[in-house]
């Protein structure tokens, strides 16, 4: 598996061959408090880099959550649908949100690496 | 200038993560976040520093009492010395200014404002008062909740005395060698209470409490438990084009006093004669999709009949819950209605309020 990058978004991802794994960050669930809430991209439809691919719910807001890089959504976590509150437990592990096959790996090439995300959050939160 | 109330270094502490609220610097959370404060004040004993809200002492005798039922819809005459009732601010349309707890004390009144409407009310008071009156928008007193089934144990072990309050009473009470002054009451569908002292001490009391057991909540749990226990907020489900009828508040207006005159008496009468067009009703969406503030309401052919004023997730219903207005047509309980979140219509049905019930002990209905 590929190296996770990261978003300004604040979403994750992972390649395995041509399929893109996306989820949100821990920093964003903290961000976000309890997740109520989760609305995941159809099976089969297409998202475009930059896009709005799903919904996730605090007590408090209602947050777009972004496809990081374009391609058609092969699968979806209905897991975290069912029990929204398994986003706030593990949400760069087993609360993945869909995945992409990738469309353009090139677009991979503009998100950051672990350590410039962590430098991005800690500027943007505070 | 955004205010701090006395207990601000307290909230940071406790890893309170602070908002703007009514000019106030408040906790809407802690570290562990809004639904496990909401299910400790359900199970244990929360903590709520509303020292924000306004605490309006008004001193006179029974003139005072004629005088502030021309203003209030409520029958001051008949309350007894430290009993409470709720009541409205209104407006001569019958649209709702704020709504109150007013508190009949030994020489004179207690009426707790909302925190965002309290230096507006103070200023409609004293006018409608034609300044006769001594007003003290008390700003050297702090108001602190402690709700929960446990609130009464915990409360108990640093006020002597308070169990015999009865729900909408208050009265006063000793700590610490000083007077303070505490009623039976709350805005959370648990059994709790509010104690009014000053600030110098509110520190020190609020450590006691939480030694005790009890535990700091934010505003984001008291928005969660006041919506289940299908209580209003005033700014979302209450507002100046809104009168009591509409908002389903009929029953904190005494029959008593329909036919006497206040501000919007002759409106409210026409509303409780031939009835209102729009009604607030309790919501629950089909699935776990919230639906908040503003959301717009359909029936099934797609007329737009109403829109919701408040929406959250409801942790100890566990499901999304809402209350809005609606054509009065679609106000009985089982309607199915639609709701637009995000361009989808999501199915919903009207339910009864509140959400979340518990018994209180024996007094009045909660407010």
């Amino acid at each position: 598996m590929s190296e996770v990058k990261f978003s300004k978004e604040h979403e994750w991802i992972t390649l395995e061959g041509e399929v893109a794994t996306i989820g949100i960050t821990k920093h964003a669930t903290e961000m976000l408090g309890d997740i109520v809430f989760a609305e995941l991209p159809e099976k089969g439809k297409n998202v475009e880099k930059d896009g709005t691919a799903g919904v996730v719910e605090s007590t408090k807001a209602a947050s777009d959550v972004y496809t990081p890089i374009s391609g058609e959504v092969v699968d979806v976590n209905q897991s975290i649908v069912d029990d929204p509150a398994k986003i706030n437990e593990d949400p760069e592990g087993a609360a993945w949100f869909f995945k992409l096959k990738v469309k353009d790996l090139s677009e991979l090439d503009t998100l950051m690496n672990k350590e410039e995300y962590e430098k991005f959050a800690k500027e943007t939160s505070s | 200038m955004i205010k701090k109330t006395p207990l601000y270094n307290l909230h940071i502490q406790h890893g309170a993560k602070m908002v703007e609220f009514a000019g106030y610097q408040m906790p809407i959370q802690y570290k562990s976040g809004i639904i496990q404060e909401h299910k400790f004040t359900r199970e244990n004993a929360g903590i709520f520093d509303v020292s924000h809200m306004g605490q309006l002492f008004i001193t006179g005798s029974d003139q005072l009492t004629d005088d502030l039922e021309k203003i209030f819809p409520v029958n001051l005459k008949n309350l007894k010395i430290n009993q409470s009732k709720y009541s409205f601010l209104m407006n001569e349309q019958g649209g709702i200014y704020d709504d109150l707890i007013i508190t009949k004390l030994k020489d004179g009144y207690l009426i707790i404002l909302n925190a965002a409407c309290k230096k507006q009310d103070f200023e409609i008071i004293k006018k409608k008062l034609d300044y006769k009156y001594e007003l003290n928008l008390d700003e050297s007193l702090s108001l602190i909740a402690i709700q929960g089934p446990k609130a009464k144990d915990v409360l108990g072990k640093v006020v002597s005395n308070i169990t015999n309050l009865k729900f909408m009473n208050g009265g006063e009470f000793e700590y610490d060698n000083l007077n303070i002054y505490i009623t039976r009451s709350g805005y959370t569908g648990e059994d709790g209470f509010e104690i009014s002292l000053e600030n110098k001490n509110v520190e020190k009391f609020v450590d006691q409490l939480i030694n005790y057991g009890a535990k700091l909540i934010g505003l984001g749990a008291r928005d969660t438990l006041r919506l289940e226990a299908g209580l209003c907020l005033y700014g979302n489900d209450l507002d100046e084009k809104t009168s009591p009828i509409e908002a389903n508040l009929k029953w904190a207006i005494p029959k008593s006093r329909v036919d006497s005159d206040y501000p919007g008496s002759n409106i409210i009468k026409k509303q409780i004669d031939d009835g209102v067009k729009t009604l607030r009703v309790g919501i629950k969406p089909e699935t776990r999709v919230i639906a908040r503030g503003n959301t717009k309401i359909f029936d099934q052919n797609d007329k737009e009949i109403g829109k919701v004023t408040s929406g959250t997730f409801g942790p100890s219903v566990e499901c999304s819950i809402a209350m809005g207005y609606v054509e009065n047509n679609y106000s009985p309980t089982n309607t199915k209605i639609f709701l637009e979140v995000r361009g989808k219509k999501v199915p919903a049905n009207v339910c009864d309020l509140p959400f979340y019930k518990k018994n209180y002990v024996k007094g009045e209905k909660n407010v």
